[in-house]
């Protein structure tokens, strides 16, 4: 199953590395990652997103994650109400004449063209990675020369339903 | 040679530098013994060591593995982190088994190496090597230092992360432009570590269900690991063991956490446990495991693991309950904190004498047994013999393998923290220096070193250090020149093809023993064996003993792998 879990850490060196490593030492899949700043100086958040077989290896991951010295949190939000988004760059063939119809294209995806050159032009598209995808399928007849997508960054929505029992990983004994 | 101040000089301005700091806060550490080996990138360190000589007690290894074995030994019996230091590139690589083996037994060493300095890092200077990246899987956590003013905080950090929770090592790794140059003799040493606040209060509400379940339980069984004796509850434990009647199993690490010779006591459970001991984990109906980490070893294959029992685990890592086995009722607690708490919640416990009979049967059924040959001399009856004349009051250090395993199963322990093993890493040529350090942690009591003669010559170079300190370490060289672990398991599983496994070609240990000023003997019979002993123990100094053991005795009663706990073979003769 498809997880999103994200890390607040301390924003210190090695602490990307601390976190790959240990998800590879244990064998876990990431398909992507992100991290940045946060509105605190020393901290950094990460978005991970990883493919668990079961509950059991997801809890693994989560406490594991926990032991980390440099890890201040570790929240599963797949399924809380969270917004996330990724953003993707695409660089498409273009000769002029097919401008016009890709403009058509990207427009309902509120993508944007942000370089055009002679014989290419590029797109900036922001959105869930469903969304993302979805684009990219449209855009691959006309032929994609490059792609970079920064990976899925996401955090909770302001307000959470409170009817749904959420999951929870805590380590504290409460 | 001295060498003089010129005249006209101006007399040196004696100022702080890093190597200084490091000292002063190892000193407030109350550190007395380091481990180590000097080397380029650690002068500066050593230099200060050599000035606050009077503070320390260093002792100087033959090989970087030995220093940080020594350390673990020193550990285990003190339960004071052991402090190792090695110089950058080699020195801290050496180092690398050692790591990997506290990491996975949860000893707690601090461990300062050598880098180059930060002006070069990364430009594959002379004896770099990436320390960080290296050590990042197998520590705790693990440091650069980057500003000098870090480091009294950074190394107290060190101190309270290795000993505290889960105990584990700890690597600072300190470019030598820190270690050099003088600094300001200000610094702030305060630490916050809000990712790391071990939880060591049980949750009461578990300590309930574990009760109400205790009060019904049929079949009730403990399962000691070596967490009982880092929580130091061994006391707690036998109380409630006690008052409960429940009987006890241990695993390889928790061997002395229950006393050996207990009416309540199983012995090791586990790949070659006991029958007894597998048995009831195989049929209880409660399981309470307490500070064990259900290792592979120990549950043989998990289908078959305690299948019908409500699984009770204590453990201070969280991430340990649920790892393999599923848990029913969890209890992040340090082990002293929850049996203290049990014995408040847990007042009644339902009558199991029908269990305990029947598990006492299988104990006359199904003892340790082995085939004495009178004359030669067989593993099994040395380690008797040893237990027999040090009444099963020393302590004693193993390496890994079959000597390992016939120490564990008839080097009964009745009191805690005197056993030294390297269990979840399996590491040949852990034994000996390992013993080096229990026997600077407790210079009072036996040490002895069983040790095979494959992983004898591993580090047997820290010869050296017990004659230079004269360290009456007893190594005993269980010898049946082979890998004995590998051939059995070439025998078992692979038709006898004993694949680089046999030991031809030996030194003689008597003159290797000789040549370092240690007193060393050869015995090959019973008779010598037992008229030797009382020499061997009476004698306080170092000793080799290479006693020379039918070769082809094997390791039983045994899970094979894959099998289940109710699975064991060679449980008769």
């Amino acid at each position: 199953m498809r997880r999103i879990i994200t890390a607040t850490v301390q924003n210190r060196s090695g602490v990307l590395n601390r976190i790959t490593g240990l998800l590879q030492k244990r064998q876990f899949n990431i398909e992507s990652i992100s991290v940045g700043r946060t509105e605190t100086d020393s901290i950094s958040k990460m978005t991970l997103v990883v493919e668990v077989e079961d509950n059991q290896k997801l809890e693994q991951l989560t406490k594991q994650l926990n032991k980390q010295i440099d890890v201040l949190k570790v929240t599963d939000i797949t399924d809380k109400a969270i917004v996330a988004r990724e953003l993707a760059l695409i660089k498409v063939v273009s000769a002029g004449q097919l401008r016009n119809e890709l403009q058509g294209i990207i427009e309902p995806f509120r993508a944007t063209i942000i370089d055009v050159s002679k014989d290419s032009l590029s797109i900036q598209v922001t959105g869930k990675p469903e969304k993302i995808e979805a684009l990219i399928e449209l855009l691959r007849p006309y032929g994609i020369k490059e792609l970079a997508r920064t990976g899925m960054t996401a955090f909770l929505r302001g307000h959470q339903p409170q009817t749904t029992e959420l999951p929870s990983y805590s380590l504290l004994n409460r | 040679m001295k060498v003089q101040t010129k005249p006209g000089t101006a007399p040196r301005i004696e100022t702080k530098t890093g190597a200084d700091l490091l000292v002063e806060s190892l000193i407030k550490e109350k550190v007395d013994i380091l481990f180590g080996y000097p080397g380029g990138a650690v002068l500066p360190i050593y230099d200060a060591i050599y000035k606050a000589r009077e503070s320390f007690t260093h002792i100087l290894t033959r090989h970087e593995q030995g220093a940080i074995h020594a350390a673990e030994g020193y550990a285990r019996v003190s339960g004071k982190p052991g402090v190792v230091i090695a110089t950058s590139g080699p020195g801290a690589t050496n180092l690398v088994t050692g790591i990997a083996d506290a990491m996975i037994d949860s000893l707690p060493l601090v461990i300062f190496t050598g880098q180059v300095a930060r002006g070069v890092i990364g430009t594959d200077a002379f004896q770099e090597a990436d320390v960080m990246g290296i050590t990042t899987p197998i520590t705790k956590h693990n440091y650069q230092v980057q500003h000098v003013s870090d480091l009294p905080r950074i190394v107290k950090e060190a101190f309270h992360i290795a000993s505290t929770g889960r105990p584990g090592p700890v690597v600072v790794d300190i470019p030598k432009d820190i270690s050099a140059n003088p600094c300001k003799d200000e610094y702030e040493d305060d630490f916050h570590l809000p990712g790391y606040q071990p939880n060591i209060k049980p949750n009461p509400l578990q300590l309930k269900k574990l009760a109400n379940v205790l009060e019904t339980a049929e079949k009730p069984v403990i399962l000691a690991g070596a967490g009982v004796m880092f929580g130091s509850a061994s006391e707690e434990l036998r109380t409630f063991a006690e008052k409960h009647s429940l009987p006890v199993a241990t695993t390889l690490l928790g061997l002395g956490s229950f006393p050996g010779g207990h009416p309540l006591a199983l012995g090791m459970a586990g790949m070659h446990g006991t029958f007894t001991a597998n048995r009831a984990l195989y049929e209880c109906d409660l399981l309470i495991n307490i500070g064990a980490r259900f290792d592979d070893r120990l549950t043989g294959n998990l289908q078959h693991f305690a299948p019908s029992a409500t699984v009770a685990h204590i453990d201070i890592d969280p991430a340990e309950i649920g790892k393999n086995v599923t848990t029913h009722i969890p209890v992040v607690s340090d082990s002293k904190a929850a049996l203290q708490a049990l014995s408040f919640h847990a007042e009644s416990s339902a009558e199991h004498d029908e269990w305990l009979q029947h598990l006492s049967g299988y104990q006359q059924e199904n003892p340790l047994w082995y085939k004495n040959p009178v004359k030669e001399m067989v593993p099994q009856w040395v380690i008797e013999a040893v237990h027999k004349i040090t009444n099963g009051n020393a302590i004693v250090t193993t390496d890994v393998g079959q000597h390992q395993m016939w120490a564990a199963q008839y080097y009964a322990f009745e009191e805690p923290d005197r056993w030294v093993t390297s269990g979840g890493l399996g590491t040949m040529g852990f034994g000996f220096p390992a013993a080096i350090g229990a026997q600077l942690a407790k210079p009072e009591e036996t040490v002895i070193a069983f040790v095979g003669d494959g992983g004898f010559q591993m580090t047997l170079q820290e010869l050296s250090v017990l004659q230079e300190r004269r360290l009456p370490v007893k190594v005993i060289i269980v010898n049946n020149g082979a890998l004995g672990m590998v051939r059995q398991w070439q025998e078992t599983f692979y038709e006898e093809r004993y694949s680089e496994s046999l030991l031809q070609i030996q030194p003689d240990f008597v003159k290797l023993a000789d040549s370092y000023g240690i007193r060393g003997y050869r015995v090959d019979n019973q008779e010598d064996f037992l008229d030797l002993l009382p020499e061997v123990f009476s004698y306080n100094g170092p000793v080799v003993l290479d006693c020379r053991v039918l070769q082809q005795e094997n390791v039983y009663p045994m899970i094979a792998p894959g099998k289940g706990l109710h699975q064991m073979i060679g449980v008769k003769p």
